[in-house]
């Protein structure tokens, strides 16, 4: 994955591109609007990652030039600001997530994977049937099978599986199952996704040898077959 | 006509005067000070004398026009009653008889004017020397400039009559008129009485303007002096009143209000900072000692490992903390009202319920939903549903009975007249009336939940989303336990601008 991180703040921005280097992406850094602006034009990224604000060219100004010319890189705002107007405030400019300051590295990392997957699955339709392992999810009939056998959800349990299966593979952490599946966009203070989380994980994986859905510790949670 | 172009003229030439005697008497002011021309006082002192001198010269301008009219009726009078005689010596002894008497009356002191004429125009009596050409054609009245026979026309100002022309039967015409030159010297009265009234006005007016402006402005300025030694120390003083109820009074006690206010809101303020120091300060410690831990020299890979997870967590909590204290400050700072709009209120209490059914029942918690369908609120579905999942999470959290057993929680939508309420109640120890204020406060941890994890934001943060609704929060007593009821406008209330 090819990522340019636009971002004032050098100390931010050199760990920013140390720690997705590490895990094996290519990011490529600019320190204000309008250089970060000329770096995306020319094109090649997979994600942006934009700071709200930046010298000399703001993020939503950046992000709404880029649209205007067709651009559809998905983008993840960064904002020191945080709330709920500024959410809406970023999406509306065309940005594809949002982020407030500060955040942990995992949240940031799972969510600019999800949009570099997305948009790599975009170019095709969205898949009707999902397979993880043994783990099937029909999304006409609502219909999820494990090794051949039924398994009955409730209406939430579904959807919170289909995003899991959607992203399969990948880390989702739990602002982000609370985003897409519930909607919300605050900060819960207790553990509730969890507690969703284990209940829908004793209905996949009790009796099963493999476990598919696994907690990833300090991030979220990841539907894969755990490598041994 | 005349009078009122008379009393017309007379206001422009006043105010001409007064824009005058303003900028004498700003040149009167001794030793000026640049200050006193930026003053209250002086503005107040030049709009008083300009009220003052517009309304003095109305009045004499009125008075003026009244004594002309006055006048011009008399002169008109004696030209009719004139009129009338000379027609009945006419009818009675024809145009001799008139011219005859003419001739006597016209001798006398103070006569009028008197011209008689044929039809033709040719002049048979009178002590008029030249009358206007054509004026003898039209019956009626008119202004004239006259001489009398053999007296000297004046150089400068010609003497003007009131006349009126009467036709005979024979078609001879008369003449009578009165000199007007009473009015006219009427007029350099009142326009010589004028310009000294005026003056006078004007520096009555400045010096009554001023002493007036001055007085108020003095009590203006002690005010603001002794507000200023009041912030400069520590805010303990406070304004003297004078008791006596007038607007500067108010406007001392409403500053001496804000004051206490202030005090209150800088008391509030230290408050939270002592408690942040306190409450922020533990976990603070606890993140450095965990850090600390792993940068021992025996430490192993694990234990580096185990303390930087425990340092992870840390941070997250307080960065979560921080991220309420300014959800707060925003909004209680009135920010965020641009993402108002309907929203579906039973679907946002059904996803929180939906969202915490699961939790309550981990917790051994019963769980019971009363919400009504279908009903639509005014703000900001993220908002609510934030507060929402505060109250639920508190009553889980403090709602255990005392008397112990799992919390028994109800959480219950419904419509109220205009408003939308939003209830959550359990039946644990519940919380004291006198410490409800306590309890909606930032970091308002009453002492009996310090043992307990959180931050004591939870119902601090519900509070300002009611606020930022314009709708309300309320602790009640379920009779065991504790009801918060927050309640929130249906529909957008009147006044508030079109959020978007």
């Amino acid at each position: 994955m090819r990522l340019l991180i636009i971002e004032d703040d050098s100390d931010s921005a050199t760990y920013l591109v140390k720690a997705f280097r590490e895990e094996g992406h290519v990011a490529d850094h600019a320190a204000d609007g309008l250089t970060g602006y000329a770096m995306a034009e020319g094109g090649g990224y997979d994600v942006l990652v934009v700071d709200r604000m930046l010298p000399r060219m703001d993020g939503l100004s950046l992000i709404r030039s880029l649209r205007a010319q067709n651009d559809t890189t998905p983008v993840l705002i960064l904002s020191a600001l945080g709330q709920v107007d500024d959410r809406v405030k970023g999406l509306r400019a065309g940005g594809d997530d949002y982020l407030p300051k500060p955040y942990a590295f995992s949240e940031l990392l799972a969510r600019v994977e999800v949009l570099s997957r997305r948009r790599a699955a975009a170019a095709s339709a969205e898949p009707t049937h999902y397979k993880v392992a043994d783990l099937e999810l029909d999304r006409l009939t609502r219909k999820v099978t494990r090794a051949g056998e039924d398994i009955t959800l409730q209406p939430r349990e579904f959807r919170l599986l289909e995003y899991l299966m959607r992203n399969a593979g990948q880390v989702v952490t739990r602002t982000m199952l609370l985003e897409n599946v519930w909607d919300y966009h605050f900060d819960p203070q207790t553990n509730v996704i969890d507690v969703h989380v284990s209940r829908l994980r004793a209905k996949l994986d009790k009796g099963q040898a493999v476990p598919l859905l696994q907690t990833v510790r300090g991030a979220g949670y990841s539907l894969r077959v755990e490598a041994r | 006509m005349e009078p009122r172009a008379g009393a017309a003229s007379t206001t422009p030439a006043s105010a001409g005067g007064a824009a005058k005697a303003v900028a004498k008497g700003a040149a009167k002011v001794p030793a000026p000070r640049s200050a006193l021309f930026r003053s209250t006082a002086f503005r107040l002192t030049l709009l008083y004398m300009g009220v003052f001198a517009i309304f003095a010269a109305f009045a004499l301008g009125y008075v003026a026009w009244n004594a002309r009219s006055l006048i011009e009726d008399q002169i008109r009078q004696t030209i009719d009653a004139e009129i009338t005689g000379l027609s009945e010596q006419f009818r009675q002894g024809g145009i001799r008889r008139l011219v005859t008497v003419i001739e006597q009356r016209a001798r006398g002191p103070g006569a009028s004017l008197y011209l008689v004429t044929t039809p033709f125009g040719e002049r048979l009596a009178g002590n008029v020397e030249q009358v206007p050409v054509g004026l003898l054609d039209r019956a009626g009245e008119s202004e004239i400039p006259f001489s009398r026979n053999g007296e000297e026309q004046p150089a400068t100002r010609p003497a003007v009559a009131i006349v009126r022309v009467y036709v005979l039967p024979a078609g001879f015409r008369v003449l009578v008129g009165r000199d007007a030159s009473e009015r006219d010297r009427l007029r350099a009265v009142v326009r010589r009485a004028g310009g000294w009234s005026l003056g006078v006005v004007l520096v009555l007016g400045v010096l009554g303007g001023f002493v007036i402006a001055r007085r108020i402005l003095k009590r203006v300025d002690a005010m603001s002096a002794t507000t200023l030694s009041i912030m400069s120390s520590d805010l303990k003083d406070r304004l003297p009143l004078a008791g006596n109820g007038d607007e500067l009074d108010r406007l001392a006690g409403n500053l001496n209000t804000m004051l206490d206010r202030i005090t209150v809101l800088m008391g509030g303020i230290r408050q939270v900072s002592d408690t942040i120091a306190h409450d922020l300060k533990t976990p603070l410690t606890r993140l450095r000692n965990r850090a600390e831990e792993a940068l021992r020299p025996t430490a192993t890979p694990e234990d580096m490992r185990r303390a930087l997870e425990g340092v992870t967590d840390d941070a997250d909590n307080l960065i979560r903390v921080f991220n309420a204290l300014l959800m707060i400050a925003r909004l209680e700072a009135g920010q965020a009202r641009e993402v108002m709009a309907p929203f579906d209120a039973s679907a946002a209490a059904e996803g929180v319920a939906e969202l915490y059914e699961a939790l309550a029942e981990e917790a051994g918690a019963s769980f019971t939903c009363a919400i009504a369908p279908g009903v639509t609120a005014h703000g900001n579905r993220e908002l609510v549903g934030q507060a929402l999942s505060n109250m639920i999470d508190n009553a889980l959290k403090y709602g255990r009975p005392a008397a112990g057993g799992a919390p028994a929680i109800t959480f219950g939508l419904a419509r109220d007249g205009a408003n939308v309420v939003f209830s959550v109640s359990d039946h644990g120890p519940g919380i004291p009336p006198e410490q409800h204020s306590r309890a909606l406060e930032r970091f308002g941890r009453l002492d009996s939940s310090r043992s307990q994890p959180g931050f004591g934001l939870g119902l601090s943060l519900v509070r300002a989303v009611a606020q930022i609704h314009d709708g309300t929060l309320d602790l009640k007593d379920n009779a065991p336990g504790l009801s918060v009821v927050l309640s929130i406008p249906s529909a957008r209330s009147q006044g508030e601008p079109d959020g978007r």
